[in-house]
Formats: structure tokens, sequence, C-alpha cells
């Protein structure tokens, strides 16, 4: 069964010019996506692998409905991700690399509110909420204090606490690991691990960890520049470039190092 | 495309909507009171402006004017608490969007099934029930300070026209919160522009007679301008609202059009912003 179908995905954003022509400054149109296409099936994981500029962060924004495409087509479930918004929004849930809290409130706070859009009373996440934060490591006698006071490493427990409260069967990941020191990131991958082992869920991550990408996926794709030149298991990556490793399979596709940044600024911004 | 069986689709539910809507009245009861040493702070501002505002009535008087200064400093008082309290709707309308974006939630609220109207709603809702209770201890305390009397004070009927006139405010409250939506950057600033425009030509501190023939034209537009004048003649006068059915009933229609309207200008905004890559986290 296919849980996600991308179809030739374009997205393109216009930047202004630093040349002026006359009074106005010009605007050109950059592209961040060109032409994607692939599909997950249910239950699978699919990692991204792209540089910083590379469109991974645009197509997560896609599919979680918070921008509208230039064209081509996306669809969780069969439900088109930019027709039936509030569907597909019901279905998907996500962890970006920012926690994104209100910073003031606590955790138990935060996850309520975040909850309550997906229709759960206040006595649903009175039970839910301290058992859930348990499970994603998060020490619950905590759960009162501010998010303010809470490590990086914590509030990325509180994140993804927040994406598995609301169930969903769709889960996007956008660099959920950048960042944290090494302990809390093997925390993340190891629950990321047991949400695929208990929950139904597919997974899509988008990463710029190549390791990360080799042990929590069955297939990787590598963007480049809003091209999505190659999407295979990791051991058919290697096969296919004839190299020992994902980076060297990325050099050989890209023809780049995966620790360069993308040259082009102008897709850094917006990408 | 593929059409496959997956989870089914979601369908609308009262509950569900009543669920998200007090969410949204919950969230922002939270950062009151997280925040309450600076509503504190805010509040003591507010009753500054007033003061400087209502002691004008006795400046005149010191100057050898001839007021009833008691009613004139009355009539001070409803302006600047109606400004107060439009200012605290205006607030909370336009951070719907402002404050989550600070805060970086922007993206987790707009890719939650929520409704868009129930959302908007919600936020409206909590300021107009927050901003009646800080304007009306803003009017106590004033009026103890000065030792006004109101002998034929109808505040019942004064509380009914504020009530109706909320829906109004809502509604131009949700077109000033899409501003920040389009433009980032200065967005917010802008629903200070709207809230001063909209004061100015109801007649705020002065009657609209005043106004130049254009702007009196503009102030019949204006729900502020029938609030002012049907809260003032239920306070200083004593009217009952059977008097001032020449004030509610334009505010009735203005506030059937304000919030509709006000709901599809931020779905376009919500729109554009999705069109161009605006709906995302500052910095």
């Amino acid at each position: 069964m296919i849980a996600v179908e991308v179809h030739n995905l374009r997205k393109e954003f216009f930047r202004r010019d630093a040349q002026r022509s006359g009074l106005r400054r010009r605007r050109r149109r950059v592209p961040a996506l060109e032409g994607v296409s692939f599909v997950v099936e249910r239950g699978e994981c699919v990692a991204i692998l792209g540089q910083n500029g590379s469109g991974k962060s645009t197509l997560v924004r896609l599919l979680s409905t918070l921008l509208l495409n230039d064209g081509g087509g996306a669809y969780i479930f069969g439900h088109d991700v930019f027709k039936e918004q509030r569907t597909v929004q019901r279905l998907v849930n996500r962890v970006s690399v920012e926690a994104s809290f209100f910073k003031k409130m606590s955790s138990e706070e935060n996850l309520a509110y975040a909850a309550r859009f997906y229709g759960l009373s206040p006595r649903d996440t009175k039970r839910k909420i301290p058992e859930i934060l348990g499970r994603v490591g998060f020490p619950t006698d905590r759960r009162h204090e501010g998010m303010e006071h809470l490590s990086r490493g914590m509030q990325q427990k509180v994140a993804l606490a927040r994406a598995l409260l609301t169930a969903p069967v769709v889960l996007l990941l956008d660099e959920p690991t950048t960042g944290l020191d090494p302990r809390s990131k093997l925390e993340v991958q190891e629950f990321i691990r047991e949400v695929r082992a208990t929950h139904d869920a597919t997974i899509l991550l988008c990463t710029h960890d190549l390791n990360e990408a080799e042990v929590l996926a069955d297939r990787v794709g590598i963007l480049d520049r809003g091209q999505l030149i190659a999407l295979a298991p990791p051991d058919g990556l290697k096969e296919l470039y004839e190299v020992e490793t994902l980076e060297q399979a990325f050099f050989a596709a890209t023809g780049r190092t995966f620790e360069q940044e993308d040259e082009d600024v102008e897709r850094g911004v917006f990408a | 495309m593929s059409t496959v069986p997956g989870p089914a689709p979601f369908r609308f539910s009262l509950r569900h909507e009543a669920i998200t809507f007090g969410g949204v009245v919950e969230r922002n009861w939270y950062l009151i009171k997280r925040y309450f040493w600076w509503e504190l702070a805010f509040f003591v501002w507010s009753l500054a402006n007033t003061l400087t505002i209502v002691f004008i009535a006795k400046g005149i008087k010191a100057a050898g004017g001839h007021i009833d200064v008691n009613r004139a400093t009355t009539t001070l008082l409803i302006g600047a608490v109606i400004w107060s309290f439009l200012g605290l709707v205006f607030e909370f309308m336009t951070e719907t969007v402002a404050w989550e974006r600070w805060e970086g939630t922007i993206e987790y609220t707009f890719m939650a099934p929520l409704r868009r109207p129930v959302h908007l709603f919600g936020v409206g809702i909590f300021a107009v029930l927050y901003g009646v209770f800080r304007s009306a201890v803003l009017f106590v305390v004033v009026a103890a300070m000065f030792g006004l009397h109101m002998p034929n004070a109808n505040f019942l009927a004064a509380a009914v026209v504020l009530a109706i006139a909320s829906i109004s405010f809502m509604g131009v409250g949700t077109m000033t919160s899409v501003l920040p939506l389009i433009s980032p950057e200065k967005g917010a600033q802008l629903g200070f522009i709207a809230q001063g425009t909209l004061l100015v030509i109801s007649g705020v501190y002065y009657p609209v007679s005043v106004l130049p023939v254009w702007m009196r034209w503009l102030s019949t537009i204006s729900p502020a301008t029938y609030t002012l004048r049907g809260i003032r003649h239920a306070i200083l006068d004593g009217s009952p609202l059977t008097s001032l059915w020449g004030d509610i009933w334009p505010l009735i229609i203005i506030g059937i059009v304000a919030f509709p309207l006000g709901v599809w200008i931020f779905r376009r905004g919500e729109i554009y912003a999705k069109k161009h890559g605006k709906l995302k986290r500052s910095g």
C-alpha cells in the first residue's frame, strides 16, 4: 500500500536581485524543487539526503501543507496534499530541527495545546501526556517546568512526544537530531526505531547525517539542488555507484563532497 | 496518481471543533498566567495613558474654561477605555500570527487540522473577555481616583453595546491579523495604524460632528463610532437599550459583515503566505 506518493513536484520562490532595473529591483525565480517523484510504502522509512539548500525542508513543508506547489502533485494515502489539506493534516505530523514551543509554557501545556487541534480533550491529554513523555525518556516530574528551562535534547524529546501524541500515520522528520549531543542523538534515533516497530507509522526522514540515514532507513534518496537524483536501499546506492560508503555514493552522484555547502546562496535562503 | 485505501478521511465533528476552540482559549490563558507581571506592567501603562487624557478636562477648567468637569472627564474616560479595549483586542488578534512566528510554533499550528474561523474566533473571544475585564478594572480605578459621579449610568446597556460591538472589532482585528502573515517584519505594527485610524474617525475624545465631511462619512462605517456613542449615552444619560437601538442595529450589520469578511481576507493571506513561503518561524 502506498502511503506517500510524490509526482513531478515543483516549487519555486521569487528572489529580488541585488541589481536594480530602474527604480525597482528585478525579481527572479529560484527553483527549490524540480520535478521530484517518488513513492513511500506504508510502514517504510525513507531517508532523503541533501546538503543545506538542497530542497529537503521545502519537500517536508510541502507535504505538511505549509507550502503550495507550483506543479506536480503529492498524495498521502491517496489524499491530495494541496486539495484535501484538512484530511492530510490529520494523517501527518512532523518533527523539525527546531523544537519550536511557547518557551514560557510548560511541556505539558505545550503538548495539551497542540493535542487540542487534533481533537484530544483535556481528559485524554491528562492521561496521555505523562504516558508519552515517559516513553520518549522525558522525566515526567519536570513536565510542569517552562520549556525555556529544558536542554535542547529534552526539548527535542518533547517535540517527538508532540508528534506522536496525535497518532500520525505519516511522520515527517526534518533533521530531528541536528545539534543534539551524541547521547541525545542516540536516544532520539532509538525512539524512532521503536516508533517504527510499535506504530503503524510511515517515516520520511530528511537529514544530512549519513550514518543516521544508513541505520534508520530502508531506502535512501539523494536530493541535489532540488532534484532527486537517486533513491535506493543504502547497499543498492553503494552498488549503483560502485563505492563502499554512502558518503562516496553522495560524491559520485553529485560531484561534490557532503560537507560542501551549496554554493548557490539564494537556494539556501529558501530551501 | 493511484487511489489506495488508507486511514479514514477526517470528518467534521462539533465535538472536535469545540475542543479546538477550547484549545485556543486555553493557550491564551496559559500565556496570560505565565506573563502575569508583564500584564501588570502593561496595565500600569494603560492607566498612565488614560490619566494623561482624563486630566485634560480639569486642565481646561484650570485654564479658565467653562465646562462640566464631571461629564467631560467621564466622556474622555469612556474614550480612553475603549481605546485601551480595542488596543488589547487588536493586539491579541494580530498576535495570532506574530507571536506564533516569534515563538516558532506557527508551522505546527498552521499544519494542524484546525478550521481557521474556529481558530480566529477562539483568539477573538479570549481577547474580548480579557479586554472587558481589564477595561472594567481600568474604568473603576480611574473613576474612583477622580471621584466621578454617574448617578444615571445604565451599565447593563453599556455592556450590551460593547458585547455586540465586539463581534465587529473581532472582524476588523482578524483583517489586521493577516498583516504579519504577509509582511513578517512590519505587519504587526500596521495593526496599530488600523487601531488609531479607526478611533480618530469615530470620535474617540470628541463628537464626530467636529470632523471634516469626508471623515464623517468614514465614521459611518466604523463600529467604534456607534460603540462610543452608545456607551456614552448609556453611562452619561442612563439611556435604556430601546433608546440605543439607533447605535445597536448598525453594529449588528457591521458585525455580520466584518467577521466573515475578516476570515475571508485571512484565508487569502494564508494562501499568499503558502505560495510565497512566508508561513515559517522568524530566525
